[in-house]
């Protein structure tokens, strides 16, 4: 733990700054040489395809025929769709696991200082999780298909 | 002050060349492995310019978004694909001493929170996009994701009770030949997860061209599209990185000390070979494989995997 960890900091920052820089340089070398957005010229050879340009990649599951005319014509099903309750225990299950992991870390850092002691406690805390996992198993929580 | 430039310098440089070489790579490699040439005219020798020729190509394609999209999101999710790994490479140590971006105490637990934003670009790419086939892609992909961050997690943690720190150079210092054998499992693990990670096939349920079109990147094209290609194709070099570095013994390797580089190098380009060897050979997994995989497999075998290391740490102090 020395100032030197700010440095790192002020690296990590400068490369995300590059790193940004890039995709915008990338983006307006795309700008200067692209063809303008839809434009116009290409509108009369293909019967339009700047109107369809725009349109959703879908096929197939359209209910309204005239698609083309709206592109934002209805689709099949509504906005409304239910989940399984499974769902909420799978969600549970990982945000247990991650937790876990969280401790991990710090504790993998300093494990060696501590020694047995430590490593019973990570022991038990694992294993709590372990049997967590199994019982979950057990009730079916990870079956998919 | 020169020194931090060079550096940062490098690691942009290592970023833009190093997937473009997996990249070519796979192009000839995936042809032979199926009876194929692969590229072959552009730059004459063996198609070697075919990445570059896509790239200018791709430069002037028209900037396509869909009406229906959230646009804001949409054009930013490729940037927050592709910086991740860029920001990782800076961790990634290239040989002894000083041949590394940043010898951050906790580099490793930085390192795994940035592969960890990848599912935030699938989520934003899939629904941003405004479309069913992106959407289900996104959803498989934020399902996989958070479930293949546990093993990749509980891996990488093993490792760091072996070595007992969290600074990848100094994980690379304590490690030593028979940990290969000691650490396989958390090794075949990490792998794994991490090729779920970049959800490169078998692992390409989020993908899946033959059901999905592309599933998330379905509605992407011209440049963006190919910033999200590159960020696979870098997502290869960081995971193949991270397991040499960690499991492989990195920079070590016989010979002198001072070409410990060259070994970091070989043994990140043998892994994206498998990576690319995957692809041609492993047959897509359905969605409920690739999570019974990882929660009947691979976390059960990494939680294992922890409790070994740590009683073998013991023994050994």
């Amino acid at each position: 733990m020395d100032s030197s960890h700010l440095g790192d900091y002020a690296v990590f920052g400068v490369l995300l700054l590059a790193g940004f820089a890039f995709v915008a340089a990338a983006m307006t070398a795309n700008r200067l040489l692209r063809p303008a957005p839809r434009s116009p010229r290409d509108a009369p050879r293909h019967g339009g395809p700047a109107e369809v340009k725009g349109s959703t990649y879908e096929c197939g599951v359209d209910l309204a025929s005239d698609h083309l005319a709206s592109p934002h014509a209805p689709h099949v099903g509504d906005n409304w769709a239910q989940v399984q309750i499974r769902y909420y225990v799978y969600a549970f299950l990982f945000v247990l696991f991650a937790v876990e992991a969280v401790f991990l870390f710090p504790w993998a850092a300093v494990f060696a200082a501590f020694g047995a002691a430590a490593a019973v406690e990570m022991g038990l805390f694992v294993g709590v999780l372990a049997l967590g996992l199994a019982h979950a198993w057990r009730k079916g929580v990870l079956r998919w298909a | 002050m020169l020194e931090i430039a060079v550096k940062l310098v490098g690691v942009v440089a290592a970023f833009l060349i190093l997937p473009l070489l997996v990249g070519q790579t796979e192009h000839k490699l995936m042809a032979h492995m199926q009876g194929r040439l692969g590229p072959m005219h552009a730059g004459r020798f063996h198609g070697w310019a075919q990445l570059i020729a896509d790239g200018v190509k791709f430069a002037q394609k028209e900037d396509l978004v869909p009406d229906g999209a959230d646009k804001p999101v949409f054009k930013l999710a490729p940037a927050v694909a592709l910086l991740p790994y860029l920001l990782v490479l800076l961790f990634i140590p290239l040989g002894p001493g000083d041949l590394v971006g940043s010898s951050l105490e906790m580099g490793l637990f930085v390192v795994l929170a940035l592969v960890g934003v990848g599912v935030l670009a699938v989520l934003m790419a899939g629904w941003a996009s405004a479309n069913r086939y992106t959407l289900i892609g996104a959803l498989r992909g934020a399902a996989q994701l958070m479930a293949y961050e546990l093993p990749l997690v509980l891996a990488a943690a093993s490792v760091a009770v072996a070595a007992g720190t969290l600074s990848l150079p100094e994980i690379v210092e304590t490690w030593e030949p028979w940990w290969l054998l000691w650490q396989a499992p958390a090794a075949f693990v990490f792998f794994t997860a991490g090729v779920a990670e970049i959800r490169r096939p078998p692992f390409d349920a989020p993908v899946a061209d033959s059901e999905l079109v592309f599933g998330y990147l379905t509605e992407y094209a011209g440049l963006r599209f190919a910033l999200l290609l590159l960020a696979e194709y870098a997502g290869i070099v960081v995971i193949s990185a991270l397991t040499s570095v960690l499991f492989l013994g990195g920079w070590k390797g016989p010979g002198p000390d001072s070409l410990g580089w060259l070994w970091t190098l070989v043994k990140t380009g043998a892994l994206s070979m498998v990576v690319i060897w995957l692809r041609v050979a492993w047959p897509r997994l359905r969605v409920d494989q690739i999570q019974a995989l990882c929660w009947k497999g691979l976390v059960p075998l990494a939680l294992a995997q922890l409790v070994v290391t740590t009683v073998v740490a013991l023994a050994l102090r």
